[in-house]
C-alpha cells in the first residue's frame, strides 16, 4: 500500500504523465459478470470500441478494427448466456491481436507498407483458439515492421506511444499489444517474441507478458520473421490471467510441425502454488555494467520478496551471456533474409509500378515496400549467409547458440527458475535511439538469451522508477516449465501490493 | 578501422537480396553493416572448435527440449485447402487463375 502511494506521488511529479493507464478487469470478474447476465458481451465490446475511438488517436495502438466479427461473437455469447449454457473460459473477453498474426478478412500489415491491402483468407491457429474459447477479437495491434525492433518506432504506420508516458516508447516489437493492456483498450492481447518482443514491451508498459517454450504455441498464421526463434504468447494485466490465456492457445497443431504434442497444463492452477522451496537462480551476468541502478534495486527487492515467500535464492553463472546479442543478430537476420524472400510483389501486398522486367519488379517492390530496419536486417542476413562468410558468421553463431543453450540446461539442473531484469533501461524517449541501430540492439541484452535457448519466461511488473516509469522482472524456466515460471511471477506480483 | 564491407560488396549483397537500394541508402547501409559487424566479430573470442552448430532447439538432446519434428509430421492425406478465388484476389495482378508479372523472357 505504501508502495502504491509512493508511486502515485512520483507520477504526479512527471508533467507528461497521462490518464491513459487503466487496469482492465480480471478474467474471473468478467466471467462472473457474463454468467450472471450483469455484463452483456455486446455492450462490453461496444464500450471497448468507445474507449478505443477516444484514445487511439493519441496512442496509435490499433491499426484496424474487426467490429463486425467482434459483435457477431459477442452476440453469440450473449445468446448462450441467456439460455444458461455453460460458457467457455474467455466468454465475452475483449482481446486484441498483434498485426503479424492473421485473422480471416482483416488487414494483416505486419507494420509494413509491403503488405498494405492484404486481407488473408484464413485465421492463425492462436487467433482461432482464442475465439473458440469465447474471446471477442476487437482488432489488430500496431507493431514494429515484421516484428523487427525494440521500440515500435519501425512501424510503417507510426510509433505506438507508451500509455504511462506518451513521450516514451512502449517497447517492441509488440508495443501495441502491451500498450493496449496497459491502457485497457483490450483485456488481453496476443504478441510475438523473437528476441524479447513480448517481454520487453510488457516491462516498458507495466503489464504481464509470456514467452512460451519454443513449440508450445502453434505459429500457423504468424507472418514469419526468424523461424527457429519466433513464438506467440499472451499479454494480460495480471499473471494468473496470462497463465489462463496460455492454456487456451497452447498445444499441438497439425499445421505447425514444430508444435509439441506434450499435454497442456492448467497454468493458472500451477500459478496458484506456493514458491516455498522453489530454487531461484540469480545470474551475476544480468546485473553488471549498463544496468540502470533503479532497475537493479527494484529487481533485488523482488528477489528479496521471493526469499521472504520461502524460495531459496542461489547465485548462478551464465558466462556466455555476453555473446548473446551478436549471436542473436546473426541467427535472426539470416533466417529473416530467407523468410522475407517471399515478399516479391507477386502473390500479395505491394507491387512497384512501371517495372519492365520481373527482376526489376521484385527489387523495386522490395525497396519501396520495406522500411530501413527491415532492409538492414535482410542485408546483414544475406551477407552472413553468402559464399565465403557462412562459416565465419552464421555457422559460428550457431555454435555459440549451442554453448549458450547448454549453459542454461546445466543451470536448470541446479535451480527451478532464473530471475533477472527484463530490460537494462527504463522506457526511453521516442527518437532517442533511432539513429543508432546497434544501441537499439543492445537494449535486448537480457531477453535474447532465452530466445536462443528455446526456454520459457514471464515478465512481471516490479514497480516503477522515481519518475514513474515501469520496471519489469524476467522469470525464466526450462523447456515446458511455464507453470513454474508463473508461480514465481505470482509471488513477485503479490509483493507489489 | 578498415571497413569490412566495401561499397561494391553492398551492391553485390543487395542484388542477392533483390533490393534496389538508392545511392543514399547504399552509403548508409555500408556504414551500418560495418558498425554491426565490428561488434559481431567479438564472437571470435570464443573457441568453438568441435562444437556442433545448433539450428533448432529440438536438437538440444535435453528431453525437455525435444520437439521431434519427424514424429510431428501429419499423415499424407488430401484435405480441402483455401479457396483459389480467395487467394488469387489478394494478388496485385491476376486473371483469377494465374499471377500476372512483367515479361520474364525477351524474344
Amino acid at each position: 500500500m505504501a508502495n502504491e502511494i509512493h508511486q502515485k506521488t512520483a507520477r504526479s511529479l512527471d508533467k507528461v504523465t497521462t490518464d491513459y493507464v487503466q487496469k482492465p478487469k480480471s478474467l474471473s470478474e468478467l466471467h462472473a459478470g457474463i454468467i450472471s447476465g450483469k455484463t452483456k458481451a455486446t455492450e462490453l465490446a461496444n464500450s471497448y470500441y468507445e474507449r478505443i475511438a477516444e484514445i487511439n488517436p493519441a496512442l496509435n495502438v490499433y491499426l484496424s478494427l474487426t467490429r463486425e466479427r467482434a459483435l457477431e461473437t459477442a452476440g453469440r455469447i450473449d445468446e448462450l448466456a441467456a439460455k444458461g449454457d455453460v460458457l467457455p473460459v474467455l466468454a465475452g473477453v475483449p482481446v486484441g491481436i498483434k498485426d503479424v498474426l492473421v485473422a480471416k478478412g482483416a488487414p494483416a500489415t505486419a507494420g509494413s507498407k509491403m503488405l498494405s491491402g492484404y486481407h488473408p483468407p484464413y485465421d492463425a491457429t492462436s487467433v482461432a483458439k482464442l475465439e473458440a474459447a469465447g474471446a471477442v477479437i476487437l482488432g489488430k495491434l500496431n507493431c514494429d515492421e515484421f516484428a523487427m525492433g525494440s521500440s515500435n518506432e519501425n512501424s510503417a504506420y507510426g510509433p505506438v506511444k507508451n500509455p504511462v508516458n506518451v513521450e516514451r516508447v512502449p517497447g517492441g516489437s509488440s508495443g501495441g499489444s502491451a500498450a493496449a493492456v496497459a491502457a485497457d483498450m483490450a483485456v488481453a492481447t496476443l504478441g510475438t517474441d523473437t528476441g524479447g518482443s513480448i517481454r520487453q514491451p510488457a516491462s516498458f508498459c507495466g503489464v504481464g507478458g509470456v514467452l512460451p517454450t519454443y513449440g508450445r504455441v502453434s505459429r500457423y498464421g504468424l507472418i514469419a520473421f526468424a523461424s527457429s526463434l519466433d513464438r506467440v504468447g499472451p499479454f494480460a494485466a495480471n499473471v494468473r490471467d496470462a497463465a489462463t490465456l496460455l492454456s487456451v492457445i497452447a498445444g499441438y497443431d497439425t499445421q505447425d510441425a514444430t508444435s509439441s504434442r506434450r499435454p497442456v497444463d492448467d497454468y493458472a492452477a500451477e500459478s496458484d502454488k506456493s514458491v516455498k522451496g522453489l530454487r531461484v537462480g540469480v545470474p551475476a551476468e544480468y546485473f553488471g555494467e549498463g544496468l540502470d541502478p533503479e532497475i537493479r534495486e527494484s529487481i533485488e527487492r523482488g528477489i528479496d520478496h521471493l526469499r521472504a515467500a520461502g524460495a531459496e535464492i542461489k547465485q548462478v553463472s551464465l558466462p556466455t551471456t555476453q555473446y548473446a546479442v551478436p549471436t542473436y543478430y546473426l541467427v535472426a537476420t539470416a533466417e529473416a533474409s530467407a523468410n522475407l524472400a517471399r515478399f516479391d510483389g507477386v502473390r500479395y501486398g505491394y507491387r512497384a509500378e512501371g517495372a519492365e522486367t520481373l527482376a526489376a519488379m521484385y527489387s523495386r517492390s522490395r525497396d519501396e515496400g520495406f522500411g530501413a530496419e527491415v532492409k538492414r536486417r535482410i542485408m546483414l542476413g544475406t551477407y552472413a549467409l553468402s559464399a565465403g562468410y557462412y562459416d565465419a558468421y552464421y555457422r559460428k553463431a550457431q555454435q555459440v547458440r549451442r554453448l549458450l543453450a547448454e549453459e542454461f540446461l546445466t543451470v536448470f539442473g541446479e535451480v527451478d527458475v532464473i530471475a533477472t531484469p527484463t530490460s537494462p533501461i527504463p522506457p526511453f524517449k521516442l527518437g532517442e535511439k533511432t539513429d543508432d541501430p546497434l544501441a537499439m540492439y543492445l537494449a535486448d541484452i537480457y531477453t535474447v538469451t532465452a530466445s536462443l535457448a528455446g526456454i520459457c519466461g514471464v515478465t512481471v511488473p516490479s514497480g516503477a522508477t522515481q519518475s514513474g516509469l515501469p520496471i519489469g522482472m524476467q522469470i525464466l524456466a526450462s523447456h515446458f516449465n511455464e507453470g513454474t515460471a508463473f508461480r514465481a511471477a505470482r509471488a513477485v506480483e503479490a509483493a507489489q501490493g | 578501422m578498415s571497413a569490412r564491407v566495401g561499397a561494391e560488396e553492398v551492391g553485390r549483397v543487395a542484388e542477392l537480396a533483390h533490393l534496389e537500394l538508392t545511392a543514399e541508402e547504399s552509403g548508409r547501409m555500408q556504414q551500418d553493416l560495418n558498425a554491426i559487424l565490428d561488434y559481431i566479430v567479438q564472437l571470435n573470442e570464443l573457441d568453438t572448435t568441435g562444437v556442433e552448430p545448433l539450428s533448432q532447439v529440438n536438437e538440444l538432446g535435453s528431453e525437455g527440449a525435444s520437439v521431434c519434428v519427424d514424429e510431428n509430421l501429419r499423415a499424407d492425406e488430401v484435405h480441402a485447402s483455401l479457396d483459389r478465388r480467395d487467394v488469387m484476389d489478394e494478388a496485385p495482378e491476376s486473371n483469377g487463375q494465374f499471377f500476372k508479372v512483367p515479361k520474364v523472357i525477351e524474344r
